[in-house]
């Protein structure tokens, strides 16, 4: 019976110690009236047959393996070092459960303890806590935060439309049932245009760094303006082009938050990813979620344990801040790997090649008749090509070639109808690349 | 911080091991121009670990030899269904066709993917009765928390928005009033009677009382979280119903109805799936869960999106469409792109394992697991509630006549004996509570070891119960201070940055 071990010599044994005749008779309690129930389900299936299913399912899909992929917009192919996935494999680590029994669960304490200081390192700021589920729902938990850290009494939340449009559909669907006012995104409102809207009664001021169009903005005076109002500055930043550009840390964000899944997470269709959330000192008793810090056991031994446990859900519960229970433990291992063999000079060399990779296709295409690229600010590997036709005829001609094109701006802004985001990453070489723009300037 | 060892670290931390100039990687050289760096808008450091592959990968492998795990042995805590996470959906999960699939991959070119969710939606439904099913949610209290802005939504559009209360029993997960109040709703608490059944009096008096205009609905765990099935859990639907309010049901617990009772049939408007308990995803040391939320026709238009669905019928030889479609009035987005797809794909190799036959044979081992442990600790410990039980029982960690020795003594002890745990001190209604979880994927022989160790430690808290007091004596760490951690705070030990003042 599949992965139940028991003879029915065993099951007889354990239904006489139980003291009844079958196991039939332990649900007698359930309502008789709807008890066993027929189940429409397709018959079993062995291990052998599985793994067939599995492999053919998986190949009625475009895959990176098949397709060169120019495509980012929030989720982006890297390479991942082999020993990535070894460790994640190792059993002690994921079929473990979440650290609550310390003594025994010091490994994926101290691994999700080195996530957090090196999610610190990246970043600039103080604390991390041990991941939410994504980038998008660690911007709805900031959101959170800095109501909190308003006392409520400010009810206003900027949002740069230049974040992505998943992450502010997310942030809505959150506080919907709050009384607050979210504005800024609803138009193409430069940064100058968002402080404008700071007042006493606004919380927080929310950009993403690079923003969604893959720009870098030169954010040196924004805190400032942000912290005068009184608000808090959460920047939503791709920890990928912090191995080059200013950490948000020195450029006065109070809280960072964002995508972890170019650290070490394959594509995988969209998820598990990780949200990493990371804060300033003086916030960090309101960030939400799992955070582990360092102690000493009974013998003076240093070593790790869930700590600040009493603002969580499950000791507070209805005066908790959030119901986050899990966090992306596995996910938040595969970064913290990640980042380790990386280091801080390998990591520097991935954000390089991606620019460089980047740059490089960006002027090829900008070379192209009838294609223009958004040069108006530097990027990091993602930028906007204005398309001389629809973007998804270019996608189809460039699918047909084995190249999964640029993202499709249009449903999203009104103003960027044929315009697409193309993404260029170390793992795209030179050859794609070419032959990138030779498809597309065939379409010219 | 960097550069402090401890004398008696178990293991280094990595910004303690390496070398300048390190590196774990071997990366290709650019094979492009070089583009220049705006150099004003760059960092100057990058304070990361310098340190080898192989140093890497013996940090980690020593890292994980001081956890314990499912593979190693029993782990019967109560509420998180810790079953065998079969090694075949690994394998499927790392196919290039899942892993190198980007979630925004046109859907024509997901068609797999789509297929899959499609299925997958459609067996949970089954499973338990409902209409439809959204994958979106990331955990079970993302799926609570759909569920609950679904209600909310719901009576909201039936102008009916003062019904802003959700009843929650005494022995809930902290999670269901944490997410009422994340929904912006109050909640209610209802005490539990003698038998540990929702106090019936105190339901009706909620339901029937000054408050009956406000009832939004109630957050419920079937069986509870004592393991208990409620015996008028019939009635308590149908008074919730009659005030107006919509059933929520926490599936936590899933794993004690497989093919026994279909909630939806019950009667119950909404509930959320644990795949990283009921269908065997990997726990992940703390995550990634996967929270699917089943919904009847009523609360159907407010489902959190995407769903798939069939957007163009087979037509001869060419198969349907698969497409993502956002409900007619969704609650919206509940994280970005489409749930967490690596926990789908592995359920759905789960339930392709067992089919039609096989899951109801799930919840019938994990509950004879169950009530075969709990018959045996009877006689060592007191069992509160004279009934059998369901996947999970809770037992009382006392022992009569050794007041010093707690529950949390039992659990500490456990660990020498080599067994995980079992959760300590939930449900809170329960003095000193032991809940108990085997799971179906647990041999007979572990289950006799288990009870043979609380047995020992019975004995042992009569006769020398230092032992149990200064237990563990064989894990890698002592008990810890916990106060310590809370107030010194020392949450990084990263080289600190030049900061920004």
């Amino acid at each position: 019976m599949s992965y139940i071990p028991h003879t029915p010599a065993e099951t007889r044994a354990m239904l006489a110690e139980i003291g009844v005749r079958s196991i039939d008779e332990l649900f007698e309690a359930a309502p008789q009236s709807h008890r066993f129930p027929a189940l429409d389900l397709p018959p079993p299936m062995s291990e052998m047959e599985v793994a067939a299913e599995m492999l053919a399912i998986s190949e009625a899909n475009d895959h990176g393996q098949d397709f060169a992929i120019f495509r980012g917009a929030g989720a982006y192919h890297h390479f991942i070092p082999s020993v990535v996935n070894h460790i994640l494999l190792r059993g002690e680590f994921y079929t473990a459960y979440t650290p609550y029994q310390p003594e025994i669960s010091q490994g994926t304490l101290q691994a999700t303890y080195e996530y957090q200081s090196m999610m610190c390192a990246l970043t600039g700021m103080d604390a991390a806590n041990a991941s939410h589920y994504d980038g998008a729902t660690s911007l709805a938990e900031a959101v959170t935060v800095a109501l909190e850290a308003s006392r409520h009494r400010r009810r206003k939340v900027i949002l740069s439309h230049a974040i992505h449009p998943q992450y502010r559909e997310v942030v809505r669907a959150y506080h919907q049932g709050r009384d607050i006012r979210i504005i800024g995104d609803r138009g193409r409102g430069e940064i100058v245009d968002l402080l404008e809207m700071l007042d006493d009664n606004t919380a927080m001021l929310a950009l993403q760094y690079p923003n969604f169009f893959g720009q870098i903005d030169d954010l040196a005076t924004v805190a400032e303006a942000v912290h005068e109002a009184g608000a808090l500055l959460v920047i939503v930043a791709n920890p990928m082009a912090l191995s080059l550009f200013k950490s948000p840390g020195e450029l006065g964000a109070d809280i960072v938050v964002g995508e972890g899944q170019s650290m070490g997470v394959p594509l995988g269709f969209g998820g598990p990813y990780l949200g990493y959330f990371a804060i300033r000192q003086k916030y960090v008793r309101r960030i939400a979620g799992r955070i582990i810090g360092e102690t000493r056991d009974a013998d003076g031994k240093r070593a790790f344990v869930m700590t600040l446990r009493p603002r969580e859900q499950d000791i507070k519960r209805e005066r908790a801040t959030s119901n986050i229970c899990t966090n992306q433990g596995l996910m938040a291992l595969a970064a913290s790997v990640y980042m380790a063999l990386m280091g801080k000079n390998g990591l520097r060399q991935v954000g390089e090649l991606n620019y460089h990779k980047a740059h490089y296709a960006a002027e090829r295409i900008n070379r192209l008749d009838g294609y223009s690229v958004d040069m108006s600010k530097p990027f990091f590997n993602e930028f906007v090509v204005a398309c001389p036709r629809p973007v998804e005829e270019i996608n189809t001609a460039l699918l047909e070639e084995g190249i999964i094109g640029g993202y499709d701006l249009g449903p999203h802004y009104f103003h960027l109808q044929d315009h697409m985001l193309v993404c260029v990453t170390e793992t795209n070489g030179k050859d794609e690349i070419d032959r990138l723009v030779e498809v597309m300037g065939g379409l010219g | 911080m960097a550069g402090y060892l401890p004398e008696q670290a178990l293991q280094p931390l990595i910004y303690d091991i390496g070398a300048p100039g390190r590196s774990g990687v071997n990366l290709p050289e650019c094979d492009v121009p070089r583009a220049t760096l705006p150099a004003e808008l760059t960092r100057d450091d990058l304070p990361l670990p310098e340190v080898g592959e192989v140093q890497v990968v013996r940090h980690f492998v020593k890292l994980s030899q001081l956890n314990y795990s499912i593979d190693q042995g029993l782990y019967p805590l109560g509420s998180c269904t810790m079953k065998y996470n079969p090694k075949i959906n690994e394998d499927a999960a790392r196919l290039p066709g899942f892993a190198q699939l980007h979630p925004l991959t046109d859907e024509s070119g997901a068609q797999g993917a789509l297929f899959l969710m499609h299925e997958l939606q459609g067996w949970l439904g089954e499973i338990s009765g409902f209409e439809a099913v959204s994958l979106s949610p990331a955990a079970g209290a993302q799926g609570e928390f759909a569920g609950i802005l679904m209600i909310r939504q719901y009576h909201i559009d039936r102008g009916e928005g003062q019904r802003d209360i959700i009843l929650v029993p005494n022995s809930a997960h902290g999670t269901n009033p944490a997410t009422v109040t994340m929904a912006g709703m109050e909640v209610r608490e209802l005490p539990a009677d003698a038998q540990g059944n929702v106090d019936m009096r105190a339901l009706h008096a909620a339901c029937e009382g000054d408050l009956r205009d406000r009832i939004a609905g109630m957050m419920i765990t079937v069986p509870s979280t004592l393991g208990l099935f409620e015996s008028t859990i019939l009635e308590v639907i149908e008074t919730v119903h009659d005030a107006g309010g919509l059933m929520y049901m926490d599936g936590a617990n899933m794993n004690a109805l497989m093919g026994v009772v279909k909630p939806g049939e019950l009667g119950f408007d909404v509930m959320h799936y644990n795949l990283h308990k009921t269908f065997s995803t990997p726990h992940g040391g703390g995550g990634p869960g996967s929270g699917a939320v089943g919904v009847n026709e009523k609360l159907k238009p407010y489902l959190p999106g995407p769903i798939v669905e069939v957007v163009a019928e087979e037509d001869g030889d060419t198969p349907p469409l698969y497409g993502f479609v956002m409900p007619e009035k969704s609650i919206g987005r509940m994280k970005a792109f489409h749930g967490n797809f690596g926990m789908h794909l592995r359920a759905y190799a789960y339930i392709r394992v067992y089919g039609d036959s096989g899951i109801r044979d799930v919840t019938r081992y994990a509950v004879l697991n169950a009530n075969y442990l709990r018959a045996r600790l009877m006689r060592s410990y007191r069992v509160p509630y004279p009934r059998y039980c369901g996947h999970e029982f809770v037992l009382e960690g006392h022992i009569e006549g050794v007041d010093e020795v707690h529950a949390l003594d039992i659990s500490k002890r456990l660990m020498d004996y080599g067994f995980h745990p079992p959760t300590n001190y939930f449900p809170l209604i329960v003095p000193e509570a032991l809940l108990i979880e085997p799971t179906e994927t647990e041999v007979k022989e572990d289950l006799d070891a288990f009870v043979e160790a609380m047995e020992r430690i019975a004995e042992e808290a009569r006769t020398e119960p230092e032992t149990l007091l200064n237990a563990p004596h064989t894990a890698p760490v002592r008990r810890l201070d916990e106060v310590r951690a809370a107030k010194e705070l020392v949450l990084c030990c990263a080289p600190a940055l030049p900061s920004y003042s």
